[in-house]
């Protein structure tokens, strides 16, 4: 593949992750490479998002070794939070903060970790809510915003500090389905510019949308790894080709 | 009208004596409060620990202060420490202590109660923002607990302040037992004193704790805008 030539920024190495005895990821390794966008997708609780999770120093591995740009991923070394500045993470269910305002959930740690020029700042972050539309809801607070929005304004957050790499854990899941676009729609844009990103999601029209690699992921094993193309419409193995049935109905064939 | 003995508050420095009683009253109760959030705080952090032996002494801790009437306490305190180790405690020292060792009881307790409502996730977004730990728990989490702990503590506070009333039980003088010994000093002039001065004292530990709701309930207001 082209994108190999790229440089590796993620590499996930042969990882085991346990939850009391039972495994979650069973030696599994993924590097991501620059400008590429990865979508892992597989049936719930194959473990996809703890994936995200510990690409992100969230989630401590039983093996193995993840690194960013060949420096040690690790939630209990102190180099976790400079790694952090570059792997951007947005979850689910959004978690602004909601004491502080939208713009403050924005300007927050751009300013307080990164220590940058606090108008500079606030420059940038009008400029990306004014982007994903929500300029006008700088001064509110996070529960006067509607799921897709709130959503948008996680996104922004993230983007604020100017990250490498950008993980979205399932970001539509907790969204009503008319909200779902809006925020897809940033993903894409985000796409278009050539962000790396990692994706795990359900939405099957949007990954093969955006997806340079799909990553298919079962009982925390990877099952294929290919092209969206490759993966969507020729799957090579029998759990993907059953995986994807199940987002088509054939139609009811009623008895006379 | 029935007489209502109110005019016995307007004999002599009466109604400044009872000023001065709820003073008793509401300096023990403050001092106390003061013990309770200062104390109560730190140790309500201590205990969302998970080491279990920390678990279990918290809360024995809190359930003895739970379980023991506030008066049985006070006597222990004040009567019983005199018999047992000789100690001659002031009874408004004694007062401190025992509405101390409970405040501080029940105000960790609401602070650890407190703590766990946030949301792991809040926990996970700042750090996944680069934040290190202190400033997770300075920036996001601490703002978010001192707001859910406000009605609660402040609940607790003006549960104190009308508790002080036990402490004439040891020989405290303070805004009821005034108001007892101004009705007994006029039983033969004013023998209908009884309504019109424990109508006061209601209508004073009212004036004290008032402002407090209204303050918690302004805060309330202000932050629930967020």
């Amino acid at each position: 593949m082209s994108v190999n030539k790229k440089e590796e920024i993620i590499r996930v190495d042969h990882i085991t992750k346990r939850y009391d005895e039972n495994s979650v990821l069973e030696d599994f390794s993924l590097s991501v490479y620059e400008g590429e966008v990865v979508v892992i997708v597989g049936p719930s609780g194959c473990g996809k998002s703890t994936i995200l999770r510990i690409m992100n120093g969230l989630e401590p591995i039983q093996k193995g070794e993840v690194t960013y740009r060949g420096e040690k991923v690790d939630g209990k070394l102190g180099s976790i939070t400079r790694i952090r500045e570059k792997v951007g993470m947005v979850f689910q269910s959004y978690e602004l903060f909601p004491h502080k305002t939208i713009l403050q959930n924005v300007m927050l740690s751009p300013v307080l970790v990164q220590k940058r020029d606090r108008k500079e700042v606030r420059e940038e972050a009008l400029q990306l809510l004014a982007r994903v539309g929500l300029l006008e809801k700088k001064d509110n607070y996070p529960r006067q915003l509607s799921g897709g929005q709130k959503q948008r304004v996680a996104i922004v957050r993230a983007l604020a500090m100017h990250p490498e790499v950008l993980l979205f854990d399932e970001v539509t899941a907790a969204l009503d389905p008319e909200m779902v676009r809006e925020v897809l729609d940033v993903l894409l844009s985000l796409a278009k510019e050539g962000k790396t990103m990692v994706i795990v999601t359900h939405e099957m029209s949007f990954a093969k949308a955006i997806a340079d690699r799909v990553i298919f992921l079962d009982g925390g094993h990877l099952e294929e790894e290919g092209t969206a193309t490759e993966f969507f419409e020729h799957p090579k193995t029998e759990r993907a080709k059953q995986f994807l049935n199940t987002f088509t109905y054939a139609k009811v064939e009623r008895e006379e | 009208m029935p007489n209502l003995g109110i005019e016995v508050l307007f004999k002599g420095s009466n109604m400044a004596r009872l000023l001065g009683g709820l003073w008793v009253s509401l300096r023990i109760s403050l001092i106390a409060v003061g013990f309770s959030i200062g104390l109560g705080i730190p140790l309500g952090i201590v205990m969302t620990s998970k080491s279990p032996v920390i678990k279990v002494i918290t809360r024995l801790y809190l359930e003895v202060v739970r379980i023991m009437p506030q008066m049985v306490l006070l006597f222990l305190v004040f009567f019983g420490t005199t018999r047992a180790f000789g100690w001659n405690l002031n009874a408004e020292v004694a007062s401190v202590i025992v509405f101390s060792f409970w405040g501080c009881a029940e105000m960790a307790d609401l602070v650890r109660g407190a703590f766990i409502s946030i949301p792991k996730h809040q926990y996970e977004s700042a750090k996944a923002l680069g934040m290190n730990s202190f400033l997770v728990f300075s920036v996001i989490i601490l703002p978010q607990t001192l707001r859910r702990l406000l009605p609660l503590s402040i609940n607790l506070v003006t549960r104190m302040i009308k508790t002080t009333s036990l402490v004439m039980m040891i020989g405290v003088v303070e805004v009821l037992k005034v108001g007892q010994q101004i009705i007994e000093a006029n039983r033969t002039s004013s023998p209908n004193a009884a309504f019109g001065v424990y109508g006061t004292v209601l209508l004073l530990y009212f004036i004290g704790c008032w402002p407090i709701s209204m303050l918690s309930k302004y805060l309330e207001k202000k932050w629930n805008k967020s």
